[in-house]
């Protein structure tokens, strides 16, 4: 066998017969899973409160215009003093009491409304009563201006845009939601990977410092095959903690929702609410229909290669960084000053992904930032289910794929100096000065 | 060839620092060769360098008459002075792990390492972790990881720190007896009772330059001063103390004895045989004490750093 393949080997069984790796890997699904089904469990707790809502309109004008839901029910009262009604509804501890005062026109009333309650009451609430308000309002003036309300609701269209390329792909916003969530997973997957993962190199880095045999350890083996083999080896145990927990969170998922009869699709997430409002206007039918078509109209082929070969380049690009920083220093809490420029590019990527790509997935900042070797894996990522040329995608993993050559040359320089190095704390100028060892 | 190494004027620069500087050594085959030098004067650069895990700035360095290449690494066993191993990994596991990458088969390995762990009577740490085990026991470890796969040359750096004196008496006999099977060795330490007890060629390194090296029965003649250790029993001390002095270089010596003896050092000159001090002193009392001062290791390394 060869010292890489050996290398690899211990690595890989070290790691996964560690315990607290073997907890860990066990252990997180589950308490992920118990905390999306507590949140679940609470934001329905939260959505079946029922409330009363009491109505006191002096003006006359919204009679019937609240119609009760199956959370909150509007009692209307009548002929009864504001503080009686203030009284009778804080004893009934009723959710609140909406009062509208009476006034010359309309102008003055809707100046005039309050609510009361015990405690500040829900902003959506007071949101909703607000906008069906001011529709009632509008009306109201409307009748008062000699317009035929049942004409004007007759004009009234409704617009869905179709969106299609020159090149004839048709898309949707419902598709444009898709494009997101694959391409926010695969960017964050990447992101958790490098900073999980990343970690572990370099901790492992730095124990064979601690304990002394890493100069045992490369009187046999080159420098750049150790830090490879370790790179490489991590990343098969971080593969395998990964699949464990995609098969232990899949089936604890399965389970607690049969079992508790909880429905995880009720979590309100904020693409999961966008869906749900653009989805809002179709059919049953339709709505699965729409999803499989904008599914399959994905570049998924283009999805998978690109995913894998950005993943591995960005990977171990960072990873072979944090190798080099391992070897650098003698305990990890010295690591400090050396992990913030890794972090910062990294984090970087995540913002633009989410803020610019979302915005506009080939607008200039998402393009160049899709270009740069430390950002590009994940802004890329999040940029190709909106269709990225190849030849954008080629240039991209070409950069890449350099940048990662000369990383690793540049960590292999410092690794093979730095793990020998004992007792004290490089600085940067140090380090740079290595590089001429 | 009968050197087994050769270093032909190897030279290391850290950035601005010179860590060796044109180092020329030849190992025999079959030696103990003593590398000896202060701390900091590159005995740790010099081996690295045969080890291939420093690459040196110019010179060249032959094992056997070959130009070092990297698989020489399996005729080459190591012991660092900073060593250690794995800590949460166990012994076997890890013994047979470092065994196989020095390139040798795991059967093999298993079989050669149940031979020396059954030699130092450790054969049932086999399934104990490094962190269980105390300093010296996790030497005896790294010891046998560096001879397993029966290495033409041993690297010991400072071998017998961390070793209780029974532990380091074992692993002497275990080194002389390795170099009787035929291998060759090279040892850096700073302790010069181990080096004047085990070895038969030394190079003294100094701020990165060898400053000596040859046999060390050579280089003991080299430095000897011709004075001996003399303890007299006179009646008239004074009168052959005199004598003595026209005759001799003398001082006054310090060693253990059961009489009252007047204790002498006396340097006798190139033209005069120790024989000649010996008739004369013979002549003028009873000589209870005759002893050539033999400069020790430690004196030599001492003179030739202060000299430099």
């Amino acid at each position: 066998m060869n010292h890489l393949s050996l290398v690899i080997k211990r690595e890989y069984l070290t790691k996964i017969k560690n315990k607290s790796f073997i907890i860990m890997t066990i252990l997180s699904p589950m308490i992920m899973i118990a905390l999306i089904a507590l949140v679940a469990y609470l934001t329905q707790l939260n959505n079946n409160k029922h409330r009363t809502i009491s109505i006191l309109d002096e003006s006359g004008l919204v009679t019937n215009v609240f119609e009760n839901t199956e959370n909150t029910t509007y009692v209307y009262l009548s002929n009864i003093a504001l503080e009686t009604a203030k009284q009778t509804v804080e004893s009934k501890e009723e959710y609140g009491l909406l009062h509208i005062a009476n006034g010359k026109d309309i102008d003055a009333v809707s100046n005039q409304i309050t609510f009361y309650s015990k405690d500040a009451p829900s902003i959506t609430l007071i949101k909703s009563l607000e906008s069906r308000l001011e529709r009632e309002f509008k009306d109201e003036k409307l009748k008062e201006q000699g317009v035929d309300i049942t004409k004007i609701k007759a004009t009234e269209a409704d617009v869905d845009i179709s969106q299609e390329s020159f090149l004839g792909e048709r898309t949707s916003k419902i598709g444009n939601v898709m494009k997101l969530i694959f391409g926010g997973a695969a960017g964050y997957l990447l992101f958790m990977f490098i900073i999980i993962y990343g970690n572990m190199i370099m901790r492992s880095v730095i124990e064979e410092k601690t304990s002394r045999i890493i100069e045992i350890i490369i009187s046999s083996v080159k420098p750049v095959q150790l830090m490879l083999g370790k790179i490489i080896g991590t990343s098969l145990a971080g593969i395998t903690q990964f699949l464990i927990w995609m098969v232990i969170g899949g089936i604890l998922l399965t389970v607690i929702t049969v079992v508790f009869n909880i429905d995880m699709m009720q979590m309100q997430t904020p693409q999961q609410e966008l869906m749900q409002q653009t989805m809002e206007n179709l059919e049953m039918n339709d709505k699965i229909q729409v999803i499989f078509n904008e599914f399959r109209s994905l570049p998924i082929i283009n999805l998978i290669i690109a995913f894998v070969l950005f993943f591995i380049g960005g990977y171990l690009l960072y990873s072979s960084l944090y190798a080099a920083i391992g070897a650098a220093v003698d305990n990890e809490t010295d690591t400090q000053q050396f992990m913030m420029p890794i972090l910062m590019p990294l984090i970087l990527a995540v913002y633009v992904g989410v803020f610019t790509v979302i915005e506009d997935p080939h607008g200039t900042v998402s393009t160049v930032f899709s270009f740069i070797p430390l950002t590009s894996p994940v802004v890329m990522l999040m940029r190709i289910p909106f269709g990225v040329p190849l030849w954008q995608q080629g240039i991209s993993i070409a950069l890449l794929i350099g940048t990662f050559m000369l990383t690793v040359w540049f960590a292999a320089k410092i690794y093979r100096v730095g793990i020998l190095m004992y007792g004290k704390k490089p600085s940067y100028k140090e380090i740079i000065k290595w590089l001429k060892y | 060839m009968n050197d087994l190494l050769v270093t032909d004027s190897v030279s290391k620069k850290f950035g601005e620092f010179t860590a060796l500087n044109k180092a020329s050594i030849a190992v025999p085959k079959g030696s103990i060769f003593g590398l000896l030098g202060p701390n900091g004067a590159g005995k740790t650069t010099l081996i690295r360098i045969i080890n291939q895990i420093t690459i040196p700035d110019s010179g060249s360095v032959y094992l056997d008459g070959e130009p070092l290449q990297a698989h020489h690494i399996q005729n080459i066993g190591y012991l660092p002075e900073e060593r250690g191993l794995y800590k949460s990994m166990k012994v076997g596991e890890q013994a047979l792990y470092l065994a196989q990458l020095k390139g040798m088969h795991k059967a093999e390995a298993k079989k050669r390492l149940k031979y020396w762990f059954d030699k130092l009577e450790i054969g049932d740490w086999w399934n104990k972790k490094i962190q269980e085990l105390s300093k010296g026991m996790a030497q005896k470890i790294q010891f046998i990881v560096t001879v397993l796969h029966q290495p033409k040359l041993l690297i010991f750096d400072e071998p017998f720190s961390g070793f209780d004196p029974i532990n380091a008496n074992l692993i002497k006999d275990e080194i002389l007896q390795l170099r009787a099977e035929g291998a060759t060795v090279i040892f850096s330490t700073h302790r010069m009772e181990s080096v004047e007890e085990l070895c038969d060629h030394i190079a003294l390194i100094h701020k990165s330059n060898k400053i000596l090296d040859g046999k060390l029965a050579d280089i003991k003649r080299q430095y000897r001063t011709n004075t001996y250790e003399v303890g007299l029993l006179a009646d008239n001390t004074t009168e052959v103390q005199q004598q003595l002095q026209d005759k001799f270089e003398i001082s006054a010596a310090d060693f253990k004895s059961l009489d009252n003896d007047l204790k002498l050092n006396i340097k006798i000159q190139p033209n005069q045989s120790p024989n000649d001090l010996l008739s004369f002193l013979t002549s003028k009392a009873q000589v209870n004490h005759f002893n050539e001062l033999v400069p020790t290791a430690n004196d030599i390394f001492i003179q030739t750093i202060k000299n430099n």
